[in-house]
């Protein structure tokens, strides 16, 4: 019985994680739009429905619909597959996810009272996991580039290769400072060590503030997900559409469901380590659910790629590549080992 | 107990991971029932800005992006050595912080001599 319990909360909880994030993974294509279109005195999608809220629907639907087209002289094993391995870790980096405190105990009939907690499951390598999947999704990209038989994928899926593995170094390294005050990996007990307002969140807090270490990662991270002004792997001038030309119809959609969900991912993981997680920014709001902080913040992170998106022009290769192997990972270097001294005399 | 220890907390990833798995084959599955297939040989060329395909499509490609790959195994195993350090350094104090500015510093000089040797630019 108890077992079952069990599994009924771990579907539960999963089927919550998943409708969640596919939901804001549509409305963030609709919103991404919207927000570009009035930055740039547009009005954005109005056709489909009151002010364009159906487009996501008739996209996906169209996208459903599409031709399934396997290029000539294509690994095909691969070339189906690669979608795939790109949107399942994508989707499962959210399992460690906290989005609130408490639980909720509700009785079932037959199987007795079961208790859900605001996540899926709380490693204790919470960070490492989520960084090991950002890994794993790179694979999805090389092997869609190389499978396609097609010179923009295989340049796509090559730059894009290079760049995410060397963003993801500053990625993971802006993450240590953190860890060094927090002392723990994972992202439940890092949320839950940031209460009481947001002079406790370790963006500001004491000994060092991390809020470099935040700029840093919110760099790193637009690189991560291939996103303006880094997204060279798909640069629409130079390589048609990347690492993805050759794929249609939900092929396509897939890596760009994986896209969407990165970007999720790593503002939830921002929002977590540095932000706060569930707590609000002063005691006397603590009346205001939790998730609905997590989801202010993350909104706000997401906001930010789409306003970055719409400011800057796109950098060139080599400048990328400079950038993030002679400014990045200096810099992160140097925040963790002023963190740590300062750790060290804060701890005596 | 050695053998006896079952990793509970990654049973609800692997239950994850299966049902995404399942949400991406299901979806492709379904559409293969619904999508229109009219494939001629025209269509199913590589797109290369309208003309047809010359030579193969598996380039040569730059040296730079090995040399990249392997600074990366370098940096990485660093991060990992970090992460175990950053989580116990509340337990050790001293000891750990000096060990870990002779580590960054022993790979500071690996890293200016990659700088130095021009590994770290693009053309």
């Amino acid at each position: 019985m108890e077992a079952i319990g069990q599994l009924v909360v771990i579907l539960g909880t999963i089927g919550v994680v998943m409708v969640t994030v596919l939901l804001h993974v549509a409305y963030l294509t609709y919103l991404e739009r919207k927000v570009l279109g009035w930055m740039q005195d547009r009005m954005g999608p109005m056709e489909v429905g009151y002010h364009g809220l159906l487009q996501p629907l008739a996209d996906g639907l169209k996208l459903f619909m599409k031709e399934d087209i396997i290029p000539s002289g294509a690994n095909k094993i691969i070339f189906s597959l690669a979608p795939i391995l790109s949107l399942i870790p994508a989707l499962i980096g959210f399992a460690v996810v906290p989005w609130g405190d408490g639980q909720l105990t509700i009785p079932l009939p037959w199987i007795g009272d079961v208790t859900f907690r605001p996540f899926v499951t709380d490693l204790n390598i919470g960070i490492l996991y989520v960084l090991a999947l950002s890994s794993v999704g790179a694979y999805g990209v090389l092997l869609g580039g190389w499978a396609s038989n097609s010179k923009y994928s295989l340049l796509g899926g090559l730059r894009s290769a290079a760049q995410v593995i060397s963003y993801e170094l500053a990625l993971g390294m802006s993450l240590v400072g953190v860890l060094l005050m927090a002392g723990s990996l994972s992202l439940v007990k890092i949320a839950q060590a940031q209460a009481g307002g947001f002079w406790h969140w370790y963006a500001f807090a004491l000994p060092f503030p991390q809020i470099v270490a935040l700029v840093l990662y919110g760099i790193a991270a637009v690189a991560e997900t291939n996103r303006l002004p880094f997204d060279l792997p798909e640069a629409e001038s130079e390589l048609v559409a990347g690492f993805f030309t050759e794929y249609s119809g939900m092929r396509f959609a897939f890596f760009f469901l994986a896209e969407y969900a990165n970007m999720i991912l790593v503002s939830c993981i921002a929002t977590i380590v540095f932000l706060g997680g569930w707590h609000a920014p002063f005691p006397f709001l603590d009346f205001v659910p939790g998730i609905i902080w997590f989801l202010l913040k993350v909104y706000v992170f997401l906001f930010g790629f789409f306003w970055i998106r719409a400011t800057l022009p796109r950098l060139r290769y080599d400048q990328l590549m400079t950038f993030g192997w002679k400014v990045m990972i200096p810099l992160v270097l140097a925040n963790i080992v002023i963190t740590s001294i300062a750790q060290y005399f804060w701890m005596n | 107990m050695p053998g006896e220890y079952v990793p509970q907390q990654y049973l609800p990833i692997l239950i994850f991971a299966v049902i995404a798995a399942v949400f991406g084959l299901g979806q492709l599955l379904i559409g293969s029932l619904l999508r229109p297939r009219h494939a001629y040989r025209d269509k199913l060329l590589p797109y290369e800005s309208g003309v047809q395909p010359f030579s193969d499509a598996r380039i040569p490609f730059p040296m730079r992006y090995y040399v990249i790959a392997m600074l990366f195994v370098i940096f990485d195993i660093e991060a990992v050595f970090l992460y175990p350090w950053a989580v116990v350094f509340h337990s050790i104090g001293l000891y750990a912080l000096v060990e870990m500015v002779l580590f960054i510093a022993i790979l500071l000089v690996g890293y200016v001599y990659a700088w130095n040797k021009g590994a770290l630019e693009w053309e």
